[in-house]
């Protein structure tokens, strides 16, 4: 039976593998081409160590929303709201540990960061869990009703955060041993920009590892492509989705947590504000793709910093000129994802 | 003959506001190979859309293997056994050859896991499969593309297979391959609902042939019965050149 099928000729056309490079050359460049414009090196690096950790944190915020599209269609304007609730609990876990948070040593500083961002996930992930239930369910399919229940939401949930810690900014001061720059020659970079960088860092390692090498990733990048097909070969997909939006929501309350640590204070508008940047994100990287999202988010986040720094008149919209350059040259996203 | 492993009865199905099947009733016998043929837009691929409850049937009963499935959501009917290999493949290109493989196999974790001599056994039937093994399936060319399909619907033993148009855009020399691989598969008792536009496939490997028209089956009966009487191709199959036209 075989024999038939190994002679022929169209069999042995041998398609190449060459994946798409490309793009991973994005960020490089863009850092290079800021080089001579910095007129300092030491000017340079402060700014890009400033826009890759920028980037990081909204890579891990806008992670879980281009799964949630990618998989149900499910366009989700209220994930800022996870943002500042991860943010206000993180605010208030720390608060009752002040005595860490002051102290120099790096340790209990980390003692008193870790169940903060561990609480603010947890959270963020229950509340997400209630959201998916409660206001994505009933509007599966219908894309209107997404963009308006999910707005909704989002202010129901911003009045809720006024009701509970007050609708003024509150500050949100770095644990001591977090603060303050590092010299690195002549440049100074923020000790905390550094931090934001290796968790940024671990957790893309970490997804890609599960998505990459894990069966549920392996269905989560299935179920982007055709979800239709990963229900006819057996399995559940809305169940796959509830997980992924859950574990989307508890980043965004880690990232959450992140921004308001960046930004050292918290307003109930922290995550509207954030909202828009993701959405630029997640369209420049490809909806669905969290490698694409990796790369929009560090470049977002190193045009932010550099245009700035250069010319703060552009720095406004320099994202949205990002958008439309890249989608100029890629009308899907850095990565498109197959879908059919 | 003993119970159908799987009975369509009275079956309605509306897509929207439009109602496409209009009371099928068809019954594919376990251990047989049967082809359901009809023109374009008669209602195949819906049949087997329904089936699986891609569309949801709005009268009527689907009962396989003893079971009422026509409310069950597509996974469970999958999970009873049923797998199906759609008009386009459902290949996901992203992924490797190996990882489309991995996910037909429902019970492995890793590709370690996949059933070594069933593997070993497709390869035999489709060696491009093993060739390109680490490649993204979406490199594939379309016939190695409907290879991979098939392939992933028998990675693991089913009791049922829906194939939808298997030799849809392939050169004579690919359909062979095609009707070899589903000769040896009718070796293994598999029960196979295949839809079919190709005649000279159809006529090679159906034990048992349904013709559809205008969302009815309109003529059920032995393959070999049909692969005879010339006057009955002409009224059913040369009905549906016309309608092509
Ligand atoms: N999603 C849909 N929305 C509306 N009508 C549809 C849809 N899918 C199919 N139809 C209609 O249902 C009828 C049957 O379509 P179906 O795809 O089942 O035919 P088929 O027998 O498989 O045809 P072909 O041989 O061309 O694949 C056609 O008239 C088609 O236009
Ligand atoms: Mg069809």
């Amino acid at each position: 039976m075989n024999s038939a099928t190994a002679g022929s000729p169209v069999m042995d056309a041998l398609p190449s593998v060459n994946a798409d490079r490309l793009p991973l050359l994005l960020v490089p460049v863009l850092a290079l081409v800021a080089l001579p414009l910095m007129g300092s090196l030491s000017t340079w690096v402060t700014l890009t160590v400033a826009g890759l950790a920028m980037g990081m944190i909204i890579f891990i915020i806008a992670s879980g929303l281009t799964l949630v599209f990618g998989l149900m269609d499910v366009l989700n304007f209220g994930h800022g709201v996870f943002i500042a609730l991860g943010a206000y609990l993180a605010m208030s876990v720390l608060g009752t540990m002040t005595g860490w948070t002051a102290s120099e040593h790096l340790l209990l500083n980390l003692l008193a960061a870790l169940p903060a961002m561990l609480v603010a996930m947890i959270v963020a992930g229950g509340v997400g869990l209630a959201f998916e239930r409660v206001i994505i369910r009933p509007v599966y399919g219908q894309h209107l009703k997404q963009i308006m229940i999910t707005m909704g939401g989002m202010i129901v949930g911003e009045e809720l955060i006024k009701v509970i810690w007050g609708a003024q900014t509150i500050p949100l001061p770095l644990p001591a041993a977090f603060r303050g720059a590092l010299l690195l020659g002549d440049a100074a970079v923020e000790k905390y920009r550094l931090i934001a960088v290796v968790i940024g860092l671990a957790v893309f390692a970490a997804m890609f590892w599960v998505l990459s090498r894990t069966k549920v990733g392996l269905l989560i990048r299935a179920g982007v492509q055709d979800r239709e097909m990963v229900e006819s070969l057996g399995y559940r997909i809305r169940r796959l989705f509830v997980g992924v939006f859950v574990a989307g929501s508890a980043l965004a309350g880690l990232g959450g947590v992140m921004w308001g640590l960046y930004q050292q204070n918290l307003t109930p508008q922290m995550g509207s504000q954030v909202n828009v940047l993701i959405f630029i994100v997640i369209i420049i990287g490809g909806l669905g793709s969290v490698g694409g999202c990796f790369i929009g988010a560090l470049l977002v986040g190193l045009l932010a910093n550099y245009t700035g720094f250069l010319v703060p008149k552009v720095a406004l919209f320099s994202n949205i000129l990002l958008m439309v350059i890249v989608l100029l040259w890629r009308p899907q996203g850095i990565y498109p994802v197959a879908k059919r | 003959m003993s119970a159908p492993l799987l009975r369509l009865e009275g079956v309605h199905t509306h897509i929207g506001a439009y109602h496409i099947l209009h009371g099928v009733d068809l019954d594919v016998a376990q251990g047989e190979l049967t082809v359901l043929l009809g023109r374009n837009g008669a209602g195949k691929t819906t049949t087997l859309r329904t089936i699986m409850g891609l569309w949801q049937a709005s009268q009527g009963s689907i009962r396989f293997d003893g079971e009422d499935i026509g409310a069950c959501r597509t996974p469970e009917i999958a999970q009873h056994g049923i797998a199906y290999v759609p008009e386009n493949m459902g290949i996901f290109a992203d992924l490797t050859v190996c990882e489309n493989m991995l996910l037909a196999a429902r019970g492995a974790r890793r590709a370690q896991d996949i059933d070594e001599r069933r593997l070993t056994w497709i390869f035999g039937l489709f060696p491009a499969l093993q060739k390109f093994w680490q490649h993204p399936a979406g490199l594939l060319s379309g016939g190695q593309k409907q290879m991979l399909a098939v392939a992933r619907a028998i990675v693991e033993p089913r009791k049922l297979l829906l194939v939808d148009e298997p030799s849809k855009g392939l050169a004579p020399a690919i359909i062979q391959n095609m009707i070899a691989a589903f000769r040896e598969l009718k070796q293994t008792d598999t029960t196979i609902l295949l839809v079919e536009q190709n005649f000279h496939f159809a006529r090679q490997l159906g034990d048992r042939v349904a013709v559809m028209d205008d969302g009815r089956i309109v003529h059920s009966g032995a393959m070999a019965e049909l692969a005879e009487d010339e006057d009955l191709q002409q009224r059913l199959l040369g009905l549906s050149l016309a309608a092509h036209q």
